[in-house]
């Protein structure tokens, strides 16, 4: 697995979208091609910028959904947002053959490959599930047998995203299990955790703290904290967790 | 409402000044002493300008504003910033 | 900003011909109230909050909560302007005149520096906070000021730029020599009035 090093400053490109697909009711998933894209890892991010004709701009930053395979095609995956700037136009308004402007990849903080080993366990909540499906796909297209636990956290069945990819993995058993939890609406028999993560949940599907797992944790702010926070009381070694907060409304 | 984000959320405009990769960057806090990973501090996407500050004193260790094409750089709260070529 | 690509369908928030004469140049019409944080949410205790004016006077001077509520109070409604372009109308406050605050105290100084809990400090000039121009308040539109907009109490200077307008503000330092605060030091105006644009350096 060859080491990538910036070759200069981060600097603002164009991409062309080329394909769009939603994933839930409130979700869709973008692909672009970046013609300029120098390769990313597994959980990181970029930045994207609109500007308006006034010269108006906004700017928000979206993980990567695919993994470093997929390169130069880079997809995004995006909640809209009610109240977003960003999002809205992203989920309702772009379209195959527009183009977005966009710098990156950022973030190696933040980024799972396969020199940083395991046992992993991932805690996503709502689309904080992105950069931890970027580790997962690469972890799939690697072949990697790292044990790897995912708990995530949705608001219902009809909100999961990748739900169906998900399922194939867990199933594939490639050491992988994915562990739900919907906190406002569960199916008629549904036997999974059906209520927001806690210390209890944490203690029964995070590996054991003597196994000394690493742990990436994303979504809205409040449930990264109560995340890091209990499994900080559960012997996790806090150097070991890595974090992603969205912010409060999930928008970063 | 608490509106602190992960170092992450600042690389983005240190990358655009320092041709590395700035999240690895080892900064070592005045108020307290720590040295950490700027992926480990805690990033303020204020509207002004990004403060980055210390997630155990607050110290603020970096504050970068980008006005009209200058970027405005303070790290005095850094003691020693290490950046790695290998990133 | 500098110049970015324009992207197709995207609708700036500005509404050019707002409410004529009102909004200042480069400003837009904003109905909520954004929050712009540095650091961390003060919350500061009642029982520790005391408003202080230190510095270049005869006599330091010191309120508690008890008693800054037990002096003259107003009720004032302005406009505000945030240098990131928003601007809201007719916001209501309570709270005291710098006036009364600073008529207890003598002082041949030219400048202010306020200072707030969590570190913040923005400066102006003294005769830009006298004579009805900015106040220390409490209350907004009728409730107490929330820690996320600067409670339990903020500067208040709506002639100049909001970021003037210092969030959890603990007191003023009255100096002979101006030292620019926070954002001053970091590329922002000076003095920072929204009618003249004074956003950034050299403007």
């Amino acid at each position: 697995m060859e080491r990538r090093t910036l070759l200069g400053r981060l600097t603002w490109q164009l991409g062309e979208v080329v394909a769009t697909r939603p994933e839930t009711p409130r979700t869709k998933s973008i692909t672009l091609a970046l013609p300029n894209w120098m390769g990313h890892r597994a959980g990181q991010h970029v930045d994207v910028r609109l500007t308006a004709e006034d010269g108006y701009q906004a700017e928000r930053s979206y993980s990567i959904a695919s993994p470093p395979e997929e390169q130069p095609r880079v997809t995004l995956t995006v909640e809209r947002l009610d109240d977003g700037e960003v999002s809205p136009y992203l989920t309702d308004e772009l379209r195959v053959g527009d183009r977005l402007e966009l710098r990156g990849p950022i973030g190696g903080y933040f980024v799972w490959e396969m020199p940083v080993g395991g046992p992993l366990l991932l805690v996503a909540g709502g689309s904080g599930i992105v950069p931890l499906m970027a580790m997962l796909r690469h972890r799939a297209a690697i072949g990697s047998t790292v044990p790897t636990r995912l708990l995530y956290s949705s608001r219902s069945l009809e909100d999961i995203i990748y739900h169906e990819e998900l399922r194939r993995l867990d199933e594939a058993n490639l050491m992988l299990e994915v562990v739900h939890t919907l906190t406002r609406a569960q199916p008629d028999g549904w036997t999974g955790y059906a209520r927001r993560i806690d210390a209890d949940m944490l203690r029964e599907v995070a590996w054991p703290a003597d196994q000394h797992p690493l742990v990436f944790i994303c979504g809205p702010t409040p449930f990264v904290e109560t995340a890091a926070a209990s499994l900080v009381t559960l012997g996790c070694e806090p150097a070991h967790i890595k974090t992603e907060r969205f912010g409060p409304t999930g928008e970063r | 409402m608490e509106y602190k984000l992960d170092g992450n959320a600042a690389a983005g405009i240190l990358q655009a000044i320092f041709p590395f990769e700035m999240t690895m960057a080892q900064i070592t806090c005045t108020g307290c002493g720590t040295t950490m990973a700027m992926g480990a501090t805690a990033a303020y996407m204020h509207g002004m300008g990004t403060v980055l500050r210390c997630p155990i004193s607050d110290t603020v260790l970096i504050r970068v504003a980008h006005i009209r094409g200058r970027y405005f750089l303070d790290m005095r709260g850094v003691r020693v910033l290490q950046i790695s070529e290998e990133g | 900003m500098s110049e970015g690509f324009i992207a197709r369908g995207f609708r700036s928030r500005r509404k050019p011909g707002d409410e004529s004469g009102r909004l200042p140049p480069g400003q837009y019409l904003e109905r909520g109230f954004p929050v712009l944080s540095a650091g961390p949410t003060q919350h500061t205790p009642l029982a520790n909050w005391s408003f202080s004016i230190v510095g270049e006077v005869n006599q330091p001077k010191v309120w508690s909560w008890e008693e800054f509520h037990a002096l003259p109070r107003e009720t004032v409604t302005k406009d505000i302007h945030c240098v990131t372009k928003w601007s809201k109308f007719d916001t209501h406050w309570q709270g005291v005149s710098l006036d009364t605050l600073l008529a207890q105290v003598t002082t041949a100084a030219k400048y202010v520096i306020a200072f707030s809990d969590g570190g913040y400090t923005t400066n102006l000039p003294l005769d830009e906070v006298t004579g009805g121009q900015a106040w220390v308040v409490d209350t907004y539109e009728g409730q107490p000021l929330e820690p996320q907009h600067g409670g339990p109490a903020r500067l208040l200077v709506p002639h100049l730029y909001f970021w003037k307008s210092a969030k959890w503000v603990r007191g003023l330092r009255l100096v002979a020599e101006d030292e620019p605060g926070f954002w001053e030091s970091l590329g922002y105006n000076n003095h920072g009035d929204p009618w003249k644009e004074e956003r950034y350096w050299g403007d």
